[in-house]
């Protein structure tokens, strides 16, 4: 029994980590209707911003909550400039074009930041430093907890309510609706579309670049093609909370970390890559709006 | 009609350059190739295993230095050419076969990983051309034809060298296995250590697998913390094994970890700090050996890499000197008198032990085991076969 719940404390821990890149994920498909694989690169790039700014800082020496929140916001705001340029350069020139060429520029831009990620940080893993190390560890009897995961899945469900704040209760976030919406039509409104596209990118870059830093701290091993698999990983969970939506996508990644941990306890522990996407298939078979979302009618 | 015919000059004028430059180089290789002996090398300098192969270049470049510093090989110089496989099967079978009909080497050294030698190994094989791996210690690799040696020992031997530790030195009766199942290298190393410390009256109280590439491992040490081991047997490599041993402080192991060779690279130490230390693992050598020809090459290798050479390198190195060695004794250069050189080693004086190459063309010589502390490798046992 305590075995059980060790493994749905560790499979929630897991499904967390997922949950802050699908965020970004699911917020920029849910505005763009664009599904950007280079997601999981940006996560990338911010766990090595986060890297080499802690060490030029010397965090990992004196680890405190004022260096991890210092090293989060240089990440963030690196993998907003990120986001910008890659929006900028790569999607919006393609913005009238069929969806399918936006689709394979995304892989494009994937491929083309884990090639660079390697020439330039090198290919071999490096090292993040622990720039927050909480003092003890924490349990309830035999049930033991990593406070940093703790911690991540409490910064998860904050930064969820505060997107879904930024979409439906400001400006913005009315603006991104719109756009998203109609593009046209948001822009013979007054919007200014480019701007409001270029924001969603923005912030759903830096959401990674948060990710990146925190899953670095986690598990202290990064590398350039880190990204790739928990980015499929968080586009399954995306999908299966039903892609464009919020809380569907904590939910569904809570949910792809919950049962990747009952499978490798219980069958095969191959079989947690996987899982995941078998679950995708499930779900574009039987459900392919996910558990949370609107079928949108298709404009024609 | 005036701008395609154009175009169509330029097109002929560019083919004719072309074919020129292609002439010319070939007569310029020509010459050359008389006195050059040309040596291929595959190794995964770039990828997640980026240090073994940069390690084992180092190792085998040093040697090369070394042997045309002395005159070369009959003569001859030997000249390097390096490939790159990204730490990728296929890369390395599509590099092995350039460098044997493109660049015509004479031999092939590498690769450091087992599944990688093992797409290299038909290739050189049907091209007859000697392959000496420095480091896979895979069992398969070199049955799969004899062109294929190796100068370390395998699998086998090594688990049974940590299943002899844990059960003589450390005294152990229960032990968890956690193998990496994408990995020849480590199956085959979990399965001996299995075997032989049953043989010695052990219990293997708990067998879990993951897949490399894995960050997370909480849920398989969960179920081997239920078991109550006394040591962990991790034979993965370094990248998988610093997350792991990190994990298994979180998770209430307190034991003490025991590994292969793939653990030999300081980001192990690095990456899992305080959580790998008192772990032990085998190794091909240690830089601690006081024999005059360790010392040498642990100063040479700094003078020329600003950087103390781990076991890989040491490997590299000696397979260079070992193919050296034989294409020295053989009468001529022919990749089957080169071949049966090879196959004839006997107590060559390597950095990583005294070589002798068996009939089944692997390498018989003593492992070391070595414990971490303080982020440093140290020297603990010799363990002999």
């Amino acid at each position: 029994m305590i075995e059980f719940l060790q493994h749905t404390v560790n499979g929630i821990s897991v499904g967390s980590t997922y949950a802050l890149i699908a965020l970004g994920y699911t917020m920029v498909f849910g505005i763009l209707q664009l599904i950007n694989f280079a997601h999981g690169e940006v996560f990338m790039l911010g766990a090595f911003i986060g890297m080499y700014s802690a060490k030029h800082f010397g965090f990992g020496d004196q680890p405190s909550i004022g260096a991890l929140l210092l090293t989060l916001l240089i990440a963030m705001v690196g993998c907003a400039i990120m986001g910008f340029l890659i929006e900028r350069l790569a999607y919006r020139p393609l913005r009238k074009s069929p969806r399918i060429n936006v689709l394979i520029t995304a892989v494009g831009v994937s491929l083309f930041l884990q090639f660079a990620g390697q020439l330039g940080f090198g290919s071999d893993p490096k090292f993040f430093p622990q720039v927050f190390q909480p003092a003890g560890d924490w349990s309830i009897g035999e049930l033991r907890f990593n406070p940093l995961q703790v911690i991540v899945f409490a910064i998860s469900l904050v930064l969820m309510l505060v997107l879904q704040t930024i979409i439906f209760k400001t400006r913005l976030g009315r603006a991104m609706r719109a756009v998203s919406f109609n593009h046209d039509l948001a822009s013979l409104m007054g919007i200014p579309t480019n701007s409001i596209i270029s924001s969603t990118f923005m912030l759903g870059s830096s959401l990674a670049g948060a990710a990146g830093v925190l899953v670095g701290l986690i598990y202290p091993k990064i590398e350039p093609l880190m990204g790739t698999m928990p980015g499929l990983k968080a586009f399954v969970a995306a999908v299966l909370g039903g892609i464009g939506n919020v809380t569907g996508a904590v939910v569904g990644a809570i949910t792809l970390g919950l049962a990747e941990s009952y499978v490798v306890a219980y069958y095969a522990p191959t079989f947690r890559d996987a899982l995941a996407f078998v679950i995708l298939i499930l779900i574009l078979l039987f459900k392919p709006t996910g558990l949370f979302g609107i079928r949108r009618s298709e404009k024609v | 009609m005036s701008m395609s015919s154009k175009k169509l000059s330029f097109l002929f004028l560019a083919l004719t350059l072309a074919s020129v430059g292609c002439t010319q180089k070939q007569a310029a290789d020509a010459p050359a190739a008389s006195d050059v002996i040309k040596v291929g090398e595959v190794g995964s300098m770039t990828g997640t295993e980026g240090t073994f192969g940069v390690s084992t270049h180092n190792g085998i470049e040093l040697a090369i230095k070394q042997i045309n510093a002395k005159g070369g090989v009959k003569g001859k110089k030997l000249e390097l050419i390096s490939m790159d496989d990204q730490g990728k099967p296929e890369e390395a079978a599509t590099a092995v076969t350039k460098l044997i009909t493109q660049n015509k080497v004479a031999a092939i050294l590498g690769e450091v990983a087992s599944s990688r030698s093992m797409a290299m190994a038909p290739i050189a094989q049907q091209y007859q051309i000697p392959m000496i791996s420095p480091s896979s210690t895979n069992p398969k690799v070199t049955e799969l034809g004899d062109y294929i040696f190796r100068v370390c020992f395998i699998d086998p031997f090594q688990g049974t060298v940590m299943a002899k530790f844990a059960a003589e030195n450390l005294k152990l009766k229960k032990v968890a296995i956690l193998r990496d199942v994408k990995n020849d290298y480590s199956v085959g190393l979990a399965d001996y250590f299995a075997k032989k410390f049953k043989e010695m009256g052990g219990t293997i109280v708990a067998d879990q697998a993951y897949s490399s590439g894995d960050t997370d491992f909480k849920t398989q040490l969960t179920n081997i913390k239920g078991k109550g081991p006394e040591a962990l047997m991790v034979p993965g490599y370094y990248t998988e094994v610093g997350l792991i041993a990190r994990q298994a402080r979180e998770a209430g192991i307190t034991v003490p970890l025991l590994g292969g060779d793939g653990w030999d690279s300081p980001k192990l130490a690095e990456i899992g700090g305080k959580s790998v230390e008192g772990s032990y693992f085998s190794n091909h050598y240690s830089q601690e050996d006081q024999s005059a020809v360790v010392q040498t090459f642990v100063t040479e290798y700094k003078k020329a890499y600003n950087a103390v050479p781990d076991g890989l390198a040491a490997m590299g190195y000696d397979a260079a000197l070992v193919l050296a060695d034989a294409m020295n004794r053989a009468p001529d250069l022919n990749s089957a008198s080169v071949r049966t050189a090879i196959a004839q080693t006997v107590n060559f004086p390597g950095v990583t032990g005294t070589i002798t190459i068996n009939s089944e063309r692997n390498a018989v010589k003593p492992a070391v085991v070595l414990v971490v502390e303080n982020g440093q490798y140290k020297y603990r046992t010799t363990i002999t076969p």
